[in-house]
């Protein structure tokens, strides 16, 4: 693949999102995905079929393992470019993304944080246009960094707001 | 004329309420015939039907007594509601189309419905119902001389006719389109099926009155269909019944698509669409909303279809150029067809294997561009490129194209797009 600034380089003015979105991910697989798993090994443990517990056990641990892979891949993959007249967004690893959003047209910009992404004092930045399909948004940003970027673009979106 | 009320304020016509109310009457009468006819006390039922229609009549005129609108400046403002007061307020700037409805009872009183279109209105279109037909047409020049910032007195400019489509050619598309295939495919099923055991007859009744319904829908919408160009924006005019005059100032389309069914493309015939900028969801209920592209011709020659579209968009469309080879083994339908290109003025993507789809869009309009690559184009070196606009439901999709091609032409319409929007 080329890598050049639009399709995902390591070009200069890209920013990644936080590091800490990696440990929040590993957070959310164990906290939302693996207590069932975990669960129905230790039923089966009790009720004494332990060579089964063995095999959920292990396939979940490596089900486990193989998605927290995928998602840190996912994590590697985003990225923002605030350039003079747009902002990038890429993402994607499986299906890669770039959306190009001229601050023009963004009609507004929302900050949002889950009860996860906030305990780890991160959030995510959604921008909206008139367009429905614009799925601009960056996730996984330090709350600091997630209010600047809104303010920015606020202010770049008012000054450069072009009609319909 | 609408009566006067105070400080600028305007009721609706008079006789709103005899046609709001009109359309219980029918369903009404409907219910107590088919009562009566079942038998049972007929004092009692005739008791009901009168309560019924008293709290209609009742409803439509405690409806009319408290809605009024002015427009003040450059808005329109609506008040309605007697328990929860609703008070709308239509930056005419924003507006995007005005129509104004006929329904056959309003045809017979010589009442019309004022709809207005906006831009991001959650709440469906806002509307006058009903207006003395004289006013409506004056209220909607003087609602478009505002909206184009002219003076508000400014006269409904002259027009010009376009296009005009006559009433056989309609029901020959009709008939040659997917519905009227379907429906003579039916029709075969129906008679072979009845011919081998009669009573079956019951089963096809459902989806024949289904059909006919939907038929009888788009030759009403669309029968003795015109477009007229006039300097306050396109007027598109049809109905067979209930009419409609719609009207799309400039340089609120979005995206144009013409598109050519199979069958249709023997005949040379294609149909013109325009998407106009608006939220999705539209009212439940509303038999026109659901339409969510309008029809700038619903059927015509490559020609006449060229002609329209360059009224819409006043230069030439630009060349387009196939993806590679390769892009078959992603789209091996598709591809027969497939084809994207764009200029400093709009981009244009063909693509369809059974329906030809060719969509225009100014690059003006363009929201966002979006390049996507899934597992399969980056094995084969290919990328799609969106371009996303405040339409409904048409945007340019540049599809399977060179990945290093698709690299360039974002760049070029990252540009090119920004230096449309400040022209």
């Amino acid at each position: 693949m080329t890598t050049d600034a639009l399709s995902g380089g390591t070009e200069d003015g890209w920013r990644r999102i936080s590091t800490r979105v990696p440990r929040l991910r590993l957070v959310q697989l164990l906290v939302l995905a693996v207590p069932p798993f975990a669960a129905l090994a230790l039923g089966l443990g009790v009720a004494g079929a332990l060579p089964a517990a063995l095999v959920v056990a292990v396939l979940t641990a490596g089900l486990a393992g193989m998605t927290y892979r995928f998602l840190l891949a996912r994590y590697r993959a985003w990225g923002y470019h605030e350039r003079e007249d747009d902002l990038l967004v890429r993402r994607g690893c499986l299906i890669r993304r770039v959306s190009v959003v001229p601050y023009g047209r963004m009609q507004f910009v929302d900050v949002v944080a889950g009860p996860f992404e906030r305990s780890f004092g991160l959030a995510t930045v959604r921008l909206h246009t008139a367009a429905a399909a614009t799925d601009a948004r960056i996730p996984g940003l330090d709350q600091a960094e997630a209010t600047r970027l809104r303010d920015r673009l606020a202010a770049l979106g008012e000054a450069r707001a072009a009609g319909l | 004329m609408s009566p006067p009320a105070t400080d600028g304020w305007v009721r609706l016509h008079p006789l709103s309420p005899v046609l709001r109310g009109g359309r219980l009457v029918i369903p009404a009468v409907l219910v107590t015939a088919q009562a009566t006819a079942r038998g049972g006390s007929t004092g009692v039922r005739l008791a009901v039907f009168t309560a019924l229609v008293t709290f209609g009549a009742v409803a439509a005129i405690v409806s009319w007594l408290v809605t009024r609108w002015r427009v003040d400046g450059g808005t329109l403002r609506i008040e309605t509601g007697l328990v929860r007061r609703d008070s709308r307020q239509i930056p005419l700037s924003r507006l995007q189309a005005v129509d104004i409805v006929r329904p056959l009872l309003g045809r017979v009183l010589g009442l019309s419905e004022l709809r207005l279109r906006l831009a991001g209105s959650h709440h469906g279109d806002a509307r006058l119902a009903y207006l003395a037909e004289g006013s409506a047409e004056i209220l909607r020049a003087r609602l478009l001389a505002l909206a184009h910032g002219l003076a508000e007195e400014t006269p409904a400019p002259a027009e010009l006719p376009l296009f005009h489509l006559p009433a056989p050619r309609l029901l020959a598309s009709t008939a040659l389109s997917a519905l009227g295939l379907t429906g003579a495919a039916l029709v075969v099923v129906a008679v072979t099926v009845v011919t081998i055991s009669p009573p079956a007859a019951g089963a096809f009744l459902a989806p024949v009155v289904g059909l006919w319904v939907t038929a009888w829908r788009r030759l009403n919408s669309e029968f003795d269909f015109a477009v007229a160009e006039a300097p306050d924006g396109l007027r598109l005019r049809a109905g067979l019944l209930e009419t409609r005059a719609e009207t799309i100032p400039y340089g609120r389309v979005q995206a144009v698509r013409i598109s050519e069914p199979l069958v249709w493309r023997a005949a040379g015939w294609c149909r013109v669409e325009v998407d106009v900028a608006g939220q999705g969801q539209v009212r439940r209920g509303d038999q026109e909303g659901r339409r969510v592209t309008r029809a700038l011709m619903p059927v015509g020659s490559r020609d006449q279809a060229l002609g329209l579209v360059s009224r819409v968009m006043p230069w030439p469309l630009p060349a387009s150029t196939r993806p590679p080879r390769r892009a078959r083994l992603k789209s091996p339908l598709r591809y027969h067809f497939l084809a994207a290109g764009f200029d400093g003025r709009a981009a244009i993507t063909q693509s369809g294997r059974v329906c030809r789809a060719t969509d225009v869009v100014p690059l003006a309009k363009v929201q966002s561009i979006r390049w996507v690559q899934g597992p399969l184009q980056r094995r084969l070196r290919l990328a799609t490129l969106h371009l996303d606009t405040a339409g409904r439901n048409v945007h340019a999709v540049l599809r399977d194209r060179d990945a290093a091609e698709a690299d360039w032409m974002m760049r070029q319409l990252t540009d090119l797009c920004r230096a449309a929007r400040r022209r």
